[in-house]
This record gives structure tokens, sequence and C-alpha cells, in this order.
């Protein structure tokens, strides 16, 4: 089995008002390739933390963290960017959609970040668009979009530079139940596939069914990994 | 990014900042070039002589007539003429008085009279008790009072009289001169009549006009006439500029419009930098997911610039049209107004330095931003 992340006995401490608060104690987690693993828990129990530290966006105070066999803390500052740029998408719980650009934009970002020509990427960006089924909508403001499209135009842009691991963060939580359902069967059809994983922090129970693994957290620590029923 | 009305916020600080570091100087150096217009007027002559302690173009203190002689018998002088200044009280139909510039020329060849005749000749001086009135001074403080109560004042025209110092003139011309600092109305006469109309003193002659030999070095010839005459000699730029530094050393004029530009500028960055920065705030997550996505600080600091460099420009044009729009406005107004390229540059500079000011405490806010920011809710 190749794994896509790896972390080993990670903690991550903040600073907070002359206290330390212990975010990640000594977690250990792997992340097989291809598969879809969900985090979950109370609020305050370091999954956001996690997921930032997985992605590379947040440095561990101790402990491994491996993407694709690369430890990430080994990397100078310009190389963790590329390699950030190129093998990771994100998908936020507010969407996070640039306001002043229109679909196909927002979903071109991660192809000119990687140094494609813009129109280039904007013609991909559309295509994508379409296979999500916003091909009509490409040229649509966010605020033009319902909660649900634009989670469709995250979606693709998390997608379009065929990035090996997708960090989700709440996907689901702003949008209405069938929406929610939608999103997911789209991320778990599009997004997952043999050489790319998916990793989503999640409060919502009614999507667990989509995981192949969930790994319940709590006060710092994994407390517990299963794998989804549907999927054993 | 798509908050169009704190764009607009932003663009009207830079205008205003702009408006006030153009429209402020501009006043100001059209108010310090009025201060030397009479000389600029007088092109013919390339050298002032005048008594050594006067300080300014208005500092009269007059010289006998005899120094004229002394100054024609230097070498290198082509000519040297007589010029009277001085403030005469003028008395008006109405019987109110009105205080003006009368320059008395030399009676045979009439140097040093007004740029421009509208109407009449300057050769019409010849004629008995005839004065040539500038047409500022013919249209408001020298015309004839309104028929209708509150009415603009009847413009003085030719034939029509006054009288100076008790003393019949009559307006054979109209001439268009350049206003002067104290904006009084500008009235010529020969050298000899306005000696007549100037209340009687032992010397009258205010300067003398000086024309070189053609290749004469002028400076040469300044140092030639102050050493055998002991008088004061400037070349017309030098004159100027003694007449400009006055006005800068002894006036309140540049402390003024310099708080005011200061204030403008002040302004403008106050308002320019707040609203960009919170611009920035607000928008600082979308910075944090750009980051995320593996943009780099660099390209970021770029984006943050060229926004900077955009409102600048808009800004900068709006402001400087602005400008422009009011001097065109106020041409024919009383108000000193002059646009040289220079403040262009000067308002550039001020905008530019506004611009990056506000671009700069975005960009160290941006700088320390973490990108983890992304997945806080």
């Amino acid at each position: 089995m190749t794994l896509a992340v790896r972390c080993q006995n990670l903690t991550k401490t903040y600073d907070t008002n002359s206290q330390i608060v212990t975010a990640l104690d000594g977690i250990s987690l792997d992340i097989p390739m291809g598969e879809l693993m969900m985090l979950v828990g109370p609020s305050g129990c370091g999954k956001t933390t996690l997921i930032s530290v997985i992605a590379g966006i947040l440095d561990q105070n101790s402990g491994e963290c491996e993407l694709f066999g690369e430890n990430l803390q080994h990397l100078s500052g310009k190389d963790k960017l590329k390699f950030r740029a190129k093998n990771i998408g994100f998908v936020f719980q507010a969407f996070n959609l640039l306001p002043a650009l229109n679909a196909a934009e927002n979903v071109a970002i991660p192809l000119i970040i990687n140094g494609m020509n813009r129109h280039l990427a904007e013609r991909k960006a559309i295509e994508l668009l379409t296979q999500v089924g916003l091909g009509e909508r490409w040229t649509s403001l966010p605020s033009q979009l319902s909660g649900g499209q634009q989670q469709r135009v995250a979606i693709a842009r998390a997608l379009i530079h065929n990035p090996r691991l997708i960090v989700c963060d709440e996907p689901t939580s702003a949008l209405d139940h069938e929406t929610g359902l939608n999103v997911m069967h789209l991320l778990k059809s599009v997004a997952l596939q043999k050489d790319r994983s998916l990793v989503i922090v999640t409060h919502d129970a009614r999507i667990f069914e989509f995981a192949d693994q969930v790994a319940e957290m709590d006060d710092g620590h994994i407390i517990n990994v299963k794998k989804a029923p549907l999927r054993t | 990014m798509g908050d169009k009305g704190k764009y607009i916020g932003i663009i009207m600080g830079l205008t205003f900042a702009s408006l006030i570091m153009t429209q402020q100087p501009a006043i100001f150096v059209g108010l310090m070039s009025r201060s030397y217009s009479f000389i600029s007027d007088l092109g013919l002559p390339d050298i002032w002589v005048m008594d050594n302690k006067v300080q300014f173009v208005d500092d009269i203190k007059p010289l006998q007539d005899t120094e004229l002689y002394r100054v024609r018998g230097i070498s290198g002088v082509e000519w040297a003429m007589p010029l009277f200044k001085g403030l005469l009280k003028a008395r008006l139909t109405d019987g109110t008085f009105q205080t003006c510039n009368v320059i008395g020329l030399d009676d045979a060849t009439l140097i040093g009279g007004p740029p421009t005749m509208i109407e009449g000749k300057l050769d019409d001086l010849r004629r008995s008790d005839s004065v040539i009135v500038d047409i500022d001074g013919a249209t408001e403080k020298l015309g004839k009072p309104s028929l209708i109560p509150g009415g603009k004042p009847i413009p003085l025209k030719i034939g029509d009289s006054l009288e100076l110092n008790d003393r019949r003139a009559i307006v054979v011309g109209i001439a268009k001169s350049t206003r002067t600092f104290q904006s009084q109305p500008m009235v010529y006469t020969t050298y000899s009549r306005a000696k007549n109309y100037a209340p009687v003193e032992r010397k009258l002659l205010s300067f003398i006009l000086v024309k070189s030999k053609q290749g004469q070095d002028l400076h040469e010839l300044t140092q030639r006439i102050k050493q055998n005459t002991g008088l004061a000699a400037y070349t017309q730029a030098e004159f100027k500029e003694l007449t400009y530094q006055y006005f800068m050393h002894n006036t309140g004029i540049p402390i003024n419009f310099g708080i005011s530009i200061m204030l403008g500028f002040i302004v403008g960055a106050a308002i320019a930098g707040q609203t960009f920065y919170n611009f920035t705030l607000e928008n600082i997550r979308q910075f944090g997911v750009l980051k995320a996505m593996g943009t780099s600080n660099l390209t970021l600091l770029k984006m943050i610039l060229l926004q900077a460099v955009l409102v600048g420009s808009i800004g900068y044009s709006l402001g400087v049209g602005l400008t422009a729009l009011f001097g065109f406005a106020t041409r024919h107004t009383i108000l000193a107004f002059k646009f040289p390229w220079q403040l262009l540059v000067f308002s550039g500079a001020g905008v530019s330095i506004i611009c990056i000011f506000a671009a700069l405490i975005s960009m160290i806010k941006v700088l320390r931003l973490e990108p983890a920011i992304v997945f806080k809710g």
C-alpha cells in the first residue's frame, strides 16, 4: 500500500496570551493513496491544525510529516511553495473564491501559479467547469452563483492542476443537505482517483458514508481510526 | 478585491491629495511670477540699473537724472533710457480714488511700454495729457460706476479722462499687460509727464533701462556699470530672481502655501493609506488562499504594488485634470494661476510617496500572514 501522507508523533502548540495550548499531541496517521480520509471530532480538537500541517501551510513543533515521501520541513521556503502549488488542492468551508474574478478565472489560478499562460489556463478551466456542470456559468462572478455552485467552482479550482492530495475543510457545512450530498458525489467521482487522496475535515455525520477511513480526534489526539462500513 | 466603494474611496483620497498638491502650488507659482511680471513685460532692455538699496521691483529708491548720462557713457552700452515707476492716486469720475502704478517712458523712444496694445497706438502718448491704461484696470478698478446699482463698472475707453494728482489725464489707448502682485491698474505715460503727475521730489528716476552692444557679455557690463556709477545693475533674470527672493523671504506666502500643500499631502496619505490598509485587511483571507495555493510573497507584493500604481495613476490623473480645469475656468479672473511641467513632477512624486506608503503597510501585513489563516472560521 502506497502512502500519500505519513505523519508520526506530530506535536503542535500555540502560545496564546502567555498560555500554551497543545493542538496536536503526538499524532500519528497514515493516509493511503487513492483513499478518502475524514477527520472528525469536536471543535478545538486539532483537526484544522492537522490538515494545515499535512498541507504544508503550518509547521509542527516536533514529529515528522511526509507527503508522497517528501518531508516538507526539510524543503526551503521556495521549494515548499512549489511543492504545494503542484501537489495540493484546497477546498474551503467558505469557498474562498476571489470575488472580483469570474468562475473560470478563479479555477485557472492554480495553473497560473504553476506558470501556465493565462489564456490556456482559462480554456482548461472552462473545460473543467463543464465537467462539474457549470460550463454555462464560467463568466459568472462568485456573487452570482449559489452556494452549491460556488463549492463546485472551488472543487474545480482544487482539481485543475491535477494535484495528488486534496485537502477539504468542512466542504458541506455551508450547504443544505441535498447540495452537500451532490458536492460529496462530485468529490468522490471526479476528485478521487488511484493516484490521488482526499482529506476532509468535517462535522457533518451525513457524509461519513463517503469516507474510506474516518479518523476521530479529541483533545489533540487521534482516538480512533475506522474503515467506513460501506467501504469494507 | 471587488469592493467598488472602497476603491473609489482610495481614488478620491489620492485625487484630493493630487489636486491640493498641484492647485495650491500653481496658485503659488502664479502669484510669485506676478511679483516680477513687470520685469518680464519689459522684454527689450538687457540690464536694469537702480539704487543699491532696492530690494525688489516695487521698492523704488529714486536716482538723480544725471545718473542716466553716466550710464550712457559706459562702454558696451548701446542705449540707456529712463523709466519712472510710482504709485499715484487717480481720482475717478465718481470722486473716489484708486492707487495706480504709473509708468513713465522715455519721451523720445517710448521704450518700456506695454507688451500688447489692444486699442490705440503707443505713439499716441506723444499727445498732450495722454495716458494708456491696461485692460484689467480699465474694466475693473478704473471703470466708471455702473448705471445700475451693484452692476459691473463701465470700462474706461479711449477719450475718457481721469485725474492723476489733480492733473488731467486722457486715455488714448488700452493695453494688455500681465497682472502685477498687487494687481493695481497700470497707467503708462511719458517720463516727463509722469514727473509732472508725481509729487515734487528732488529725485524721480526709478530705473535706467540699458541695452548692451551686440556681443557684449552682460555680466561684464553689469560689473562695469556698478564700478563706474556705484549703482546696482542686474540682468533681467537677476532682477527677477532678486524680486522673487524678496517675496519668498519677506512674506508669509511660501509658508501659507507650504502648509496647505503639506496638509493636502497628509490628508491624502491618511485617507489612501487607511483605506488601502483596510482593503488589504478585508481581503486578507484571499491573500491567505493564494499563499496556501503556492503563490510567493514576491507575487503578492507585486499584486499590491500594481493596485497601488493603478489607483495612484487614476487619482493623480483626476487630480491634475481637476487642477487644469480649475486653471482654465479661472483664466480670465484676478486669481493667479501658473501650471508649469515641474508641478506635474512635484505632485507625481507626492502621490507616488503616498502610494508607496499605503502599499508598504499592506505589504508588511501580507508578508507576515500565515497561510493557515484560510482554515480558520
